[in-house]
């Protein structure tokens, strides 16, 4: 056993159990600081035991015994660099027997900790950046971008927050019926927000994001945003493998063969069940307008008509940017340009969708120089290598 | 004062030990606090009987009171070592604090229904405010 071995081993335990983690430690101290502190401290103690004991058969079980030993000597304050005493020691490895025997002592409460960040007594603005940063482990810096913010603001906000769950003593536990709906939209765009980031990376938050989707929906399986936001992310989802066929690969020149047709067939379920109830939303628009992409594995066109008038209808309901570019990709070149006129300058300057949608446009109406420089400005904003490249090729392309 | 401690402990969370003070603020205009001495009296006071023996049958009250108009209220300063006494209220807003309670419940969830439940909140508002723990 090699310390790089133990903290491997331990990067790979934070980077899948943060979250279950700090919201299992979380519901019983009701402080979801003193659970992130000790979670690092438990880290450390992990860098320190296990390049000499082994890594345990569970880490996630090693490190939520040893997280919860740090705490309960926080509430009796005492000192946690006593962690390394023998007899504690000793502690830890009874614990941790116990919790290997009864896995089920460790419930995914991160659902729970999220309808508790949606507690109408915390900020509005700081509820779904806490449930990114707790729950589903995003950093504060990708938090912020995601947001449109400055690292620093967003930093204060969620300090702030936390503070207050600390010292206002919030039940930690799912609400009532009565109150689920009102708590329901910031759950819903924590979990889209965190498919989207996993989508840009390619990394597992997407995954996760799709199970935590579809735990809310066992939980409330009759809310019809729940479905729309379920599908959404299963049409997206379904498409995983066309988009990275051969380089980028963007959604009009996908191989509908390379599509997963039972992933979306299932999205599609969910959406027919969810329009039943009659209560048309964000999410359920936007997986409406996934459906219309879908259906091309089907009839072999896109419906464009439909698409303008989703869009339409998504930009009312919700008007931020993605929504407002998506409008303008799907509407006539003048139309779409005269869209994306309307953008304010300080929310379009950094946002890449922004620049590749116009430059496309652009281009189809034979604008050519304009165009170019579009495509500079989106290629400088694009992290993706193969991104950058499709979008080289395109500018190439121009007369 | 009957207050059956089994409420208090019925009402804990698991595995959460303790409970925690809130100071129940009842914040009142001066409108609302002259409803005291008008003919809507009777229904003022009524509703604030009803909803006392509420508090007081569920055994959470620490402590608590009415007070009387802002116009009652003397407000004392110490400056440069010299005591003012003043007529009147701390500040001159047009809301003032009317009464309070302090209540000991499990999370703010429960004291965030107290709150609602008090008259105050239907025609002005409620505060609800931890109680500082000493010592910790």
């Amino acid at each position: 056993m090699t310390a790089e071995a133990a903290a491997r081993a331990a990067d790979r335990a934070a980077r899948q159990s943060y979250g279950r983690l700090v919201a299992s430690l979380s519901m019983r101290s009701r402080n979801i600081a003193a659970a992130e502190d000790a979670l690092g401290e438990a880290f450390r103690a992990a860098l320190e035991h296990w390049p000499v004991s082994g890594i345990p058969d569970v880490p996630e079980a090693w490190l939520l015994t040893a997280a919860r030993r740090v705490l309960g000597k926080a509430e009796r304050r005492r000192q946690v660099s006593a962690m390394a005493e023998p007899e504690l020691l000793r502690q830890v490895e009874e614990t941790l027997a116990m919790l290997e025997t009864e896995p089920d002592r460790f419930h995914d409460e991160r659902l729970k900790l999220m309808f508790v960040c949606a507690h109408p007594a915390i900020d509005a603005a700081a509820q779904t950046p806490l449930m990114l940063q707790t729950v589903l482990g995003l950093d504060a810096a990708r938090i912020a971008a995601a947001f449109l913010e400055q690292p620093a603001t967003m930093g204060q906000r969620l300090v702030r927050a936390k503070a207050r769950i600390r010292d206002t003593g919030l039940r930690f536990a799912v609400p009532e019926a009565d109150e689920l709906p009102e708590r329901l939209e910031a759950v819903l765009q924590a979990i889209y927000a965190a498919f989207t980031a996993g989508w840009d990376d390619g990394g597992p938050l997407s995954g996760e994001a799709i199970w935590l989707g579809r735990t809310l929906l066992a939980l409330m399986p009759q809310e019809p945003e729940v479905q729309g936001l379920v599908a959404l992310m299963l049409y997206c989802e379904a498409r995983k493998g066309a988009r990275r066929a051969a380089g980028f690969v963007p959604l009009d020149r996908q191989d509908p063969g390379l599509w997963d047709g039972a992933m979306m067939a299932e999205g599609d379920g969910l959406l027919r069940a969810a329009g039943a109830a009659n209560r048309f939303g964000r999410f359920q628009c936007e997986a409406a307008i996934q459906s219309v992409h879908a259906a091309r594995r089907l009839t072999g066109e896109t419906d464009r008509r439909a698409l303008r008038m989703l869009y339409a209808a998504l930009v009312r309901m919700s008007p931020a940017i993605g929504a407002r570019v998506g409008q303008a990709a799907v509407a006539e070149p003048e139309d779409g340009l005269a869209l994306l006129a309307a953008v304010p300058e300080k929310l379009a300057a950094g946002y890449q969708p922004f620049h590749a949608v116009r430059a496309e446009l652009l281009r189809r109406l034979g604008r050519a120089a304009e165009a170019r420089a579009a495509y500079v400005r989106a290629v400088e904003l694009s992290p993706d290598p193969e991104l950058r490249q499709f979008l080289w090729t395109r500018m190439a392309e121009l007369a | 004062m009957d207050r059956p401690a089994a409420v208090i402990i019925s009402f804990k969370p698991k595995g959460h030990p303790t409970t925690m003070k809130y100071m129940l603020v009842f914040v009142e205009t001066a409108e609302d606090l002259a409803k005291r001495e008008s003919a809507e009296a009777p229904a003022y006071w009524a509703s604030w009987q009803a909803y006392v023996q509420a508090v007081e049958q569920a055994g959470i009250v620490v402590s608590g009171a009415g007070l009387m108009p802002p116009a009652m209220a003397t407000t004392v300063r110490i400056r440069d070592g010299k005591r003012h006494v003043q007529d009147g209220p701390y500040s001159d807003t047009k809301e003032q604090l009317g009464g309070f309670y302090v209540i000991d419940v499990p999370d703010l969830d429960t004291a965030l229904d107290w709150a609602a439940k008090c008259p105050a909140a239907s025609y002005a508002s409620v505060e609800v405010r931890p109680v500082m723990h000493m010592g910790e």
